[in-house]
């Protein structure tokens, strides 16, 4: 048995310690957000956040996650609040989208560090995440204007 | 939630049961006011409700049939009917389509997507469904108010009678209306008056794209629900000879081994466990007779074979004379590889087969297909076979399987099994798995006479047939020619009076299969690098070159001006930058594409931005052009930059995504979609930026660097100075 907290909620996962936290999500606990596209931490569908980082979750074993806080594209918001899904859906970004929760979850950590990403802030982060379908220039605009929602809110909260 | 999915529908018809019972519009399709004739095929169909179902409680449904693999299809189809219902846009939802003769395609008649065609081959059948309905509901209104038809207009889900200031919804009018009788002739709009069609209207899908609950094939769970990774054979004709499975069953979790048609399947209840079962069985194959199989056999294979005479597919004037005359003679080889589709989600079913019935979940192309492929395997009725299709995380073509085998797999296990199966594919299975892009070589030939004007193009197409031995053989193999190893070379757009173009078809076993553009992913790269070349033999500019070769072909000649106006041709750039075109046909959509790129000392390029301009004729939903336009050149530009499978001793050398490279977000280039006004007949939009990209990008190359790559993907080595 391995404790998980995930979107604050605690789980008893019954499997082997070194199950990929991407599987133990999708398979154990029903949170199918987080996607597989590689399983070598070659593509980024599987980002999740542990204690606030952005993680291949198809390439961390469960046993080095423990008793950390781990957040799936399902604990984000729970309402599409987040700047970045706003900013997403007025940009209309997602084609297929079984990449997007990838992207939007690698996104999120790099607006946390900086809420004024260059576009090459944005490749430095962003590479790691392969869209087939080719949504970049509008992964692009959409990161731009969660940055601007997230520098509005810093400034009407201070 | 706007779209309404196998695993959703159970809950969303207990909290909206409104819709369902009575309250439906049933109709059969009458003929437009004007068409005569409506096409029997799906007029006939005997089940009515099929594309849309009207609620008490004014929600608008409407049954897909096409399969949203990113293309837009589940909003750009709605729009349609949308336009001609005059509903509340806010209210409409989607719902995949069941499989059923009526929901075939228009053109091609069976259930599918494929082929660029969604939009163009519904236009008229979905227009037709929301005017019916529009006609049915104004029609229950009038007699409600005991007014005269014409007096009453619908807007928004509502119908008016302006005259005694009464109104009634959508849903106050769906049961009464459901009892009418389906006129036989109604009217469409005139396109002036469209109020939707047209518009940038947004995707009904992005919400649920952006938190985590779009359901595609590989979120499916069922109660009970076991996984299973299949070993194919890694040497493409393969088969077991024999196989050990004690290792795999070692592992706690896993459940069963079992062989099928395809290969060794191994069942845990979870993905991670079947994965290590099937990494540690033991198999000896039966190698076949393609075990030694390698690119290099196959480079010096169809080199041979471009030195004979193929199968012609297109002849025009005397093409031995003509080059016999010639001033000025060129000839090259144009070499591209075998390509994986590698869509993001890897494929996927889960299959229930029980004693009573099979429901099979997936992300596919083809329904009908695989359902009949479901039926066979359990004998089952038809009726009692059900294919739910989930969203599609990318198909770019791999989701359109003539033999169904991501379906048939999960079914076998099923019915071995008696459980509920999910079969998953690793991303290497998929990189390693074949039904690729064909490796094709070509040999092309030019004369310039004089005048400096070409008077004679050979081109020579060798690769393997992607539609031999399947059930499409039938229809797209005419005289020994595959039209899909041919297209957007047998029809040359260009002015040249002696013409030949033929094919070799050489089988291996290694199986391939249409890959986003098909043909033209390959043609378009050979014939507009060629032109390119024999421009500059010429000594002309490749735009005017082109441009005076294109006098008698308007749509060309509207997309390649309108790219040219908004570039800047001509104009200079800075040392090793370069500009390059490309000018290209297919699905009836033209496309014309001016790269920008710089090459590195290093042999490194860059492509810094795209202009694109398409004529597809009148369009539904530009937001969708724009989105597809932009996929379809960075589908392409992974392909000319990197894609590459090659072979070695029958099998695949590549298998993941550190060796089977695509593009990402530091080498996107900025891209600029222009749509031709037009009022021509409509095309398709998903695939027709693709083939251009390669072209351009190479012919920008030769601009910038004076080096001419003829071989994909684009080696830095040759580009190194």
């Amino acid at each position: 048995m391995v404790q998980l907290k995930i979107n604050q909620k605690k789980y008893e996962i019954d499997a082997d310690k070194s199950m990929p936290l991407l599987w133990a999500l999708r398979d154990k606990v029903g949170l199918t957000g987080t996607k597989f596209g590689c399983g070598v931490a070659q593509c980024g569908a599987c980002t999740v956040h542990v204690n606030g980082e952005a993680v291949r979750s198809c390439v961390t074993p469960i046993s080095a996650v423990e008793g950390k806080e781990i957040t799936t594209i399902e604990g984000l918001s729970s309402d599409l609040s987040h700047p970045l899904q706003q900013a997403w859906i007025a940009e209309d970004v997602p084609q297929c989208g079984y990449c997007q929760s990838g992207q939007i979850m690698s996104a999120a950590v790099l607006l946390k560090h900086n809420d004024q990403p260059s576009d090459e802030d944005i490749n430095d982060v962003m590479t790691g995440n392969i869209c087939r379908c080719g949504t970049y220039n509008r992964i692009r605009r959409a990161i731009h204007q969660a940055a601007k929602t997230v520098r509005k809110q810093k400034e009407d909260n201070s | 939630m706007r779209i309404i999915n196998g695993m959703t529908r159970r809950s969303f018809l207990k909290t909206s049961a409104a819709v369902l019972g009575g309250l439906v519009i049933g109709f059969q399709l009458p003929s437009s006011g004007r068409r005569i004739e409506a096409k029997s095929k799906w007029a006939s169909a005997d089940i009515a409700n099929a594309f849309l179902r009207i609620g008490e409680d004014d929600s608008i449904t409407i049954l897909v049939n096409h399969s949203e693999m990113g293309q837009g299809v589940y909003t750009s189809l709605p729009m349609i009917v949308a336009e001609e219902l005059d509903c509340n846009w806010d209210n409409v939802r989607v719902e995949p389509a069941p499989v059923n003769m009526v929901y075939g395609h228009t053109t091609f008649g069976s259930q599918m997507t494929g082929g660029s065609s969604s939009v163009w081959t519904e236009w008229e059948r979905l227009r037709l469904v929301g005017a019916t309905a529009k006609a049915m509901l104004i029609a229950t209104a009038a007699k409600t108010w005991e007014v005269a038809v014409e007096s009453c207009r619908a807007q928004n889900s509502v119908v008016f009678h302006d005259e005694s200031k009464r109104q009634l919804t959508y849903g106050q009018l769906a049961t009464q209306a459901s009892q009418m009788s389906t006129p036989t002739q109604v009217n469409l709009k005139d396109p002036k008056d469209f109020k939707i069609i047209g518009t940038p209207v947004k995707r009904l899908d992005t919400p649920e794209k952006t938190n985590g609950e779009a359901i595609f094939g590989m979120d499916v769970n069922l109660p009970g629900m076991l996984t299973a990774v299949v070993k194919r054979s890694p040497i493409f004709g393969g088969k077991v000879k024999s196989f050990s499975a004690d290792k795999a069953k070692a592992i706690s979790g896993v459940k069963s081994v079992l062989q099928i048609s395809s290969g060794i399947a191994v069942v845990a209840d979870n993905f991670w466990t079947a994965k290590r079962g099937a990494q540690a069985l033991e198999i000896v194959w039966d190698e076949g007779p393609d075990a030694n199989l390698s690119t290099e056999q196959q480079t010096k294979q169809y080199a041979a074979l471009a030195e004979t005479p193929g199968a012609v597919a297109r002849k025009k004037g005397n093409i031995q004379t003509a080059i016999d005359v010639s001033a000025t003679k060129l000839e090259a080889v144009y070499d591209v590889p075998y390509l994986a589709h590698a869509p993001m989600e890897p494929l996927n079913c889960v299959a229930d087969v029980r004693k009573d019935g099979c429901d099979v979940w997936t992300g596919t192309q083809l329904q009908t297909a695989e359902h009949a492929t479901a039926k066979a395997i359990t004998g089952l009725p038809a009726e009692k076979v059900k294919i739910h299709t989930t969203l599609l995380g990318g198909g770019f073509g791999r989701r359109a399987v003539p033999d169904c085998h991501f379906v048939s797999e999960a079914v076998q296990i099923s019915k071995a099994l008696k459980k509920p199966i999910k079969v998953v594919w690793t991303r290497e299975d998929d990189i390693q798995g074949g039904w690729y892009r064909p490796r094709y070589y070509h040999k092309i030939s030019a004369g310039i006479n004089e005048d400096k004007k070409p008077i004679a193009w050979k081109h020579t197409i060798v690769g393997q047939s992607i539609t031999a031995g399947t059930p499409f053989e039938a229809f797209m193999v005419r005289h020994g020619v595959d039209v899909t190893s041919v297209e957007g070379a047998e029809n040359l757009p260009y002015a040249i009076p002696n013409v030949l173009v033929d094919l070799h078809s050489p089988r291996h076993k290694v199986p391939v299969l249409w890959w986003r553009s098909v043909g033209g992913t390959h043609n378009a790269f050979a014939v507009e690098c060629f032109l390119d070349e024999v421009a500059h033999a010429a000594g002309r500019d490749p735009y005017e070159f082109r441009r005076e070769l294109l006098a008698g072909q308007p749509r060309h000649l509207k997309a390649l001006e309108l790219a040219i106006s908004k570039s800047n041709w001509g104009k200079p750039l800075p040392e090793r930058h370069g500009r390059g075109l490309a000018v290209h046909s297919c699905f009836g959509s033209f496309v014309a594409q001016v790269a920008e790129v710089s090459v590195s000392k290093e042999g490194k390029v860059k492509v810094h931005n795209v202009v694109c301009a398409v004529d597809c004729g009148p369009i539904v939903n530009p937001n969708t052009i724009d989105a597809q336009i932009e996929g379809g050149i960075v589908f392409g530009l992974a392909a000319a930059l990197y894609g590459e499978v090659t072979l070695k001793n029958g099998r695949a050398q590549q298998s993941n995504f550190y060796d089977y490279k695509v593009l990402r977000m530091d080498e996107m280039p900025k891209v600029e979609t222009h749509i031709v006004p037009s009022t021509d007949k409509m095309g398709g939009i998903g695939e027709v930026s693709v083939p251009p990209i390669a072209p351009a990008v190479v012919n920008a190359i030769f601009d910038a660097t004076g080096k001419r790559i003829r071989q994909l993907p684009i080696s830095s080595e040759e580009l190194r100075s």
